[in-house]
């Protein structure tokens, strides 16, 4: 079989056809990225948390460092090497972490779910195209791409909404002491964080799914039931 | 072409058995065939008669339990899954009885799908999309989705579709069977128009016996084995509408 008889995708047309399926199955979309969103906005929140009261510890404010002792916050004294004032951190708890690992395995699970739903809803147009000559991977791809793009903006989304209720909770809880000591270069490392973590869960949930669909063979296509 | 000469599809003592449960189903019992290139061929029969596995055979979609399938002389169970996906993408065009239009695209991104698989670039296959709708009348609703066309409408798309990579065959699965007596008929007439015109070999499963008239052979199936095989002469079965149409 010479090079020039190549069956191709080429990248930009896969994209179209993700961003096209993603538009017209918006409201499918919305609830594959639901659970997502919701575990997202909790870690941002975990994260944000921490950062604010490491920035109030940080800030050498002894009343500051009382009230969140008082919160009940743990307060980890830093190894003193090379900083003379003594840095303390704030831990999260172990509690808190395998709260957040857990809602994110949950949320984790919820995604393959609603994949393998989507997959099933998908079987006719997986399998035409596979009669139009549509590689594996052609399938593969588009279902990876769909995912990382829901990933991308469920995050994004999930991440602002947790960043959001973890200042107005602080503000709340320790007023404006909270905000003014918190660093930027934190708060900005925590949502990029967030969304790192809430994208790729949602392409590892896909990955299954994704080859369940690629897999199928393209006589489903000829199956007249819906 | 050359084509009255060469054989398109040659199927050779072909069986398919099926596990269902602890029964094995012996779906075809050793069936023999031979379809000459721009053939209008009709495989008919009962449902559970073996008429699908058959036609899924031919179209390089099932793989035989034993005995051999060729198509354009290539023993399609020595292809791997690269060379199947050529070979669908440009040797054979298929006819749904679903219409299986992708839902999310519009008709000119439907009939153009095939031509970007095979490689050709964005402008060269709108061109010929939009070309190939008008061949089947549909020119001005290429920005329409499946959803807002009628059935009719969207087969014959799908028959668009199918022409895309200019196969050498179209396998159309009942291509009437979700249609309407007159948009039916529009669509044999097309279909008969394309094997005519374009010397398109057409394999169809079907049990409209209003295909028969147009069809140059018809293949009767039978409990797993062909019963019959008849050509147009030998057809003397009444389909007034159709033929006073095509007189």
């Amino acid at each position: 079989m010479d090079v020039s008889r190549q069956v191709v995708l080429p990248f930009r047309k896969s994209f179209e056809i993700s961003v096209k399926s993603l538009q017209v199955r918006f409201f499918r979309s919305l609830i594959t990225v639901a659970s997502l969103v919701l575990a997202v906005a909790f870690l941002s929140f975990i994260l944000i948390g921490g950062d604010m009261a490491t920035g109030m510890l940080q800030s050498g404010q002894p009343e500051l460092r009382s009230a969140l002792l008082k919160a009940g916050y743990d307060v980890n004294p830093m190894p003193v090497e090379k900083s003379a004032a003594p840095l303390e951190t704030v831990g999260a708890s172990a509690k808190e972490r395998w709260i957040v690992i857990l809602s994110l395995l949950v949320c984790t699970v919820g995604i393959v779910n609603a994949q393998l739903m989507a997959v099933t809803e998908r079987f006719r147009e997986i399998g035409t195209m596979k009669c139009l000559g549509a590689l594996d991977s052609f399938v593969l791809r588009l279902f990876l791409l769909e995912a990382g793009m829901q990933g991308l903006a469920g995050s994004a989304i999930g991440a602002l909404a947790g960043i959001l209720i973890g200042v107005l909770a602080g503000l709340l809880r320790f007023g404006f002491d909270a905000v003014i000591w918190l660093p930027v270069g934190d708060l900005g490392l925590s949502f990029l964080i967030a969304i790192g973590v809430g994208v790729a869960l949602s392409v590892l949930g896909v990955v299954y799914p994704a080859i369940v669909a690629a897999r199928m063979r393209p006589i489903e296509a000829m199956r007249t039931q819906e | 072409m050359e084509q009255q000469a060469h054989n398109i599809v040659r199927v050779t003592e072909v069986t398919k058995s099926f596990k269902m449960g602890t029964q094995t189903i012996q779906a075809l019992k050793g069936v023999d065939l031979t379809i000459r290139a721009g053939e209008y061929l009709s495989i008919m029969g009962p449902s559970g008669s073996g008429k699908s596995t058959l036609f899924n055979m031919i179209g390089g979609l099932d793989k035989p339990s034993t005995g051999k399938v060729f198509i354009d002389e290539v023993d399609i169970a020595q292809l791997d899954a690269y060379e199947l996906a050529w070979l669908r993408n440009r040797k054979i065009g298929y006819i749904f009885q679903t219409f299986n239009l992708i839902q999310v695209m519009t008709a000119l991104e439907n009939v153009t799908l095939p031509m970007i698989f095979a490689g050709m670039n964005n402008d060269e296959a709108t061109e010929k999309g939009l070309e190939l709708l008008g061949l089947v009348g549909l020119r001005e609703r290429h920005a329409h989705r499946p959803q807002e066309l009628s059935g009719g409408q969207q087969q014959r798309v799908a028959i668009a579709r199918s022409l895309a990579n200019t196969p050498a065959i179209i396998l159309a699965d009942e291509p009437t069977g979700n249609l309407d007596l007159t948009t039916g008929e529009e669509i044999i007439s097309l279909l008969q128009l394309l094997s005519q015109e374009r010397g398109v070999t057409v394999i169809s499963a079907t049990h409209d016996y209003k295909m028969l008239s147009v069809s140059d052979r018809v293949v009767w199936i039978r409990d797993g084995r062909i019963d019959k095989i008849e050509s147009r002469d030998q057809l003397n079965i009444s389909v007034g509408t159709i033929a006073s149409k095509d007189a």
